[in-house]
């Protein structure tokens, strides 16, 4: 079996980590610069305002949380900057660029991947076949076998699956799939849509101690949980969703203390 | 010795009928739409076919005209197979999911097929009209005289569908037309140009209809107007029998198909090779609804 990855083994893996892409440029943001902002994001469907006017930003290099209970509106957040929703009104901008015109295949090429909520792997593919998906646009052989690497570093299970179809993997292995597909694209930035949805506890320490790595190598991320410790433990700054408005954000560790979350989100 | 005769000719009838089932499920695959057109992209490649073959000299130079006329026609069926899918299913999909009733495309189909038809009625007649003898002759494989129509079917099939085979699980779009049929939005999150991979597949499934086409009238002869009707159906049962969205399973229902069609000739039977197909089709679906190779899975998504 394979061991899960211990915290000090983290910054190591992360270290060894190759996330440049192969042929797109570095965009021209420093770390800890703005690099996703969303100004005013209106969603609804049909009558239903589902997202009333949110404004959140991440930072290039940060680990942020997007936490809220179910139905606050944390997918359509992800879906709309995924261009997979219309957006009503506001705008998105990612590295100074303008999302809002963009097609959701367009996006990847632009930096952008996303994981997205129930894992969406494709199940009568195998798991390298996944893999190498993830890799469609950039194709790079050198790039996918590090990668691939990399993935199999950070998640020991998914390597000795490679051949097995995707549909057959564990609920658990299939979110590591996720995660290793949508870095085989190289992106710049992760969003992931609930990595710990129905997933034992065991796994889910396992999976944000990759999440851990997967930034400590570089990679700015967007995260979407309604496990609220773990994600805001994992993460610098977080934001509170409560239907479909920002209630609450601010540092992570502040939030974790905020009596209001614990009394929330926490059960205590 | 007859079986045996029959077994011969009903498998290489099969693997036409396969070429065409794989465009069906293709198709269907990557658009979950049943392209009631594809019958009719393959009677016109056998008029086409017949044009290109008659003009590269027939049977006076039956191995350019065979080949040449054969590959000329799937070309021809690539571009009328993108040109429907062009103005006619990709405005329903741009309008998006939430007005995409499924029956929508599905009347678009059979308007399409019937406009097909109309169109070859108007352009070449209704009238039979017969294809040059270029595969005369007969083989004989040990006891057996096997006609060499017969023997390049099965011999053109077997190679094609090992290609496609490939096609489908080595290269880049192969692999993006499966995450595409497993999964859009998951697909479009990979980078993949869905409507590039969509006008692939149409291209590939008219053009293995013309070839089966081109086969089945270099073998049978006449081509008029209502062949893809005929044909077609056989076709489209192949298919489902298979599971639909299988290319393995329209393989296979295809040659079962084209084998029990044969087999029948030989009973004292005279209604027809489609009734008991269609009796084969129901107690199919009735033991396995997804078809024999169909997985119930990839309708969930
Ligand atoms: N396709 C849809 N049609 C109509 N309403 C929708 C649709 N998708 C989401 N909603 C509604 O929008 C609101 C926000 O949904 P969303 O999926 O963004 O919530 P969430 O925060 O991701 O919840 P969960 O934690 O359960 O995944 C909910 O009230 C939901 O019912
Ligand atoms: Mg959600």
């Amino acid at each position: 079996m394979s061991a899960p990855v211990e915290a000090k083994d983290v910054a190591a893996l992360g270290a060894t980590m190759r996330t440049k892409h192969p042929t797109r440029p570095d965009p021209s943001v420093a770390m800890g610069e703005p690099l996703l902002q969303v100004r005013d994001l209106r969603v609804a469907y049909g009558g239903i305002k589902a997202l009333k006017g949110i404004d959140l930003e991440v930072r290039r290099g940060e680990v942020v949380a997007l936490i809220g209970a179910n139905g606050a509106g944390k997918t359509t957040t992800l879906k709309s900057i995924a261009r997979l929703l219309p957006v009503a009104s506001g705008t998105i901008t990612f590295a100074g660029k303008n999302l809002a015109t963009m097609t959701p295949e367009a996006l990847v090429g632009a930096g952008v991947s996303l994981a997205p909520e129930g894992r969406a792997i494709f199940p009568n593919l195998t798991v390298l076949e996944n893999l190498e998906l993830g890799a469609y646009l950039h194709r790079d052989a050198t790039a996918m076998r590090e990668t691939i690497e990399d993935v199999t570093r950070l998640f020991p299970r998914l390597g000795e699956r490679m051949k097995q179809e995707g549909g057959t993997l564990s609920g658990g292995e299939q979110q590591m799939l996720a995660i290793g597909r949508a870095l085989m694209a190289r992106p710049t930035m992760l969003l992931l849509d609930e990595p710990s949805l129905g997933i034992a506890p065991k796994l889910v320490q396992q999976i944000f101690a990759a999440i851990r790595a997967i930034a400590a190598a570089g990679v700015t991320i967007l995260v979407v949980e309604q496990n609220t410790k773990v994600a805001l433990s994992a993460s610098h700054r977080g934001y509170v969703l409560r239907t479909g408005e920002i209630a609450l954000s601010g540092n992570a560790k502040e939030l974790l203390q905020n009596p209001e979350i614990q009394k929330a989100y926490l059960g205590g | 010795m007859r079986v045996l005769d029959a077994l011969i000719t009903g498998l290489a009838q099969g693997a036409m009928i396969a070429l065409i089932a794989l465009g069906y499920t293709m198709v269907y695959g990557v658009l979950k739409l049943i392209n009631f057109a594809h019958s009719e992209i393959f009677m016109m490649s056998a008029f086409i076919g017949l044009f290109l073959i008659t003009m590269l000299g027939g049977t006076e130079h039956p191995l350019l005209a065979g080949v040449g006329g054969t590959l000329m026609a799937m070309v021809a069926a690539a571009l009328i197979g993108m040109l429907v899918e062009r103005i006619a299913y990709r405005p329903l999909r741009n309008r998006g999911k939430s007005s995409l009733v499924r029956v929508t495309p599905l009347v678009t189909a059979l308007g399409m097929s019937v406009l097909l038809q109309n169109l070859a009625q108007l352009m070449f007649t209704a009238r039979n009209r017969s294809y040059p003898q270029l595969l005369t002759g007969s083989l004989s494989l040990g006891p057996l005289s096997v006609g060499t129509s017969r023997v390049v079917i099965l011999l053109t099939a077997v190679v094609v569908m090992v290609v496609l085979e490939l096609i489908v699980k080595r290269t880049w779009f192969g692999k993006a037309m499966r995450a595409l049929s497993a999964n859009e939005e998951a697909a479009r999150l990979m980078g993949i140009n869905t409507s590039r991979v969509i006008s692939a597949t149409f291209a590939l499934g008219s053009s293995l209809a013309a070839l089966g086409s081109v086969l089945f009238c270099l073998d049978q002869s006449p081509v008029h107007p209502s062949l893809g009707l005929v044909v077609g159906t056989r076709a489209f049962v192949a298919a489902v029998l298979g599971g639909i969205g299988s290319i393995t399973g329209a393989m296979l229902g295809g040659l079962l198909i084209g084998v029990l069609g044969e087999l029948l000739k030989l009973t004292s039977f005279s209604g027809g090779t489609d009734i008991p197909a269609f009796l084969v089709l129901i107690v199919v679906l009735l033991v396995r609804p997804a078809g024999l190779l169909g997985s119930a899975r990839a309708e969930k998504v």
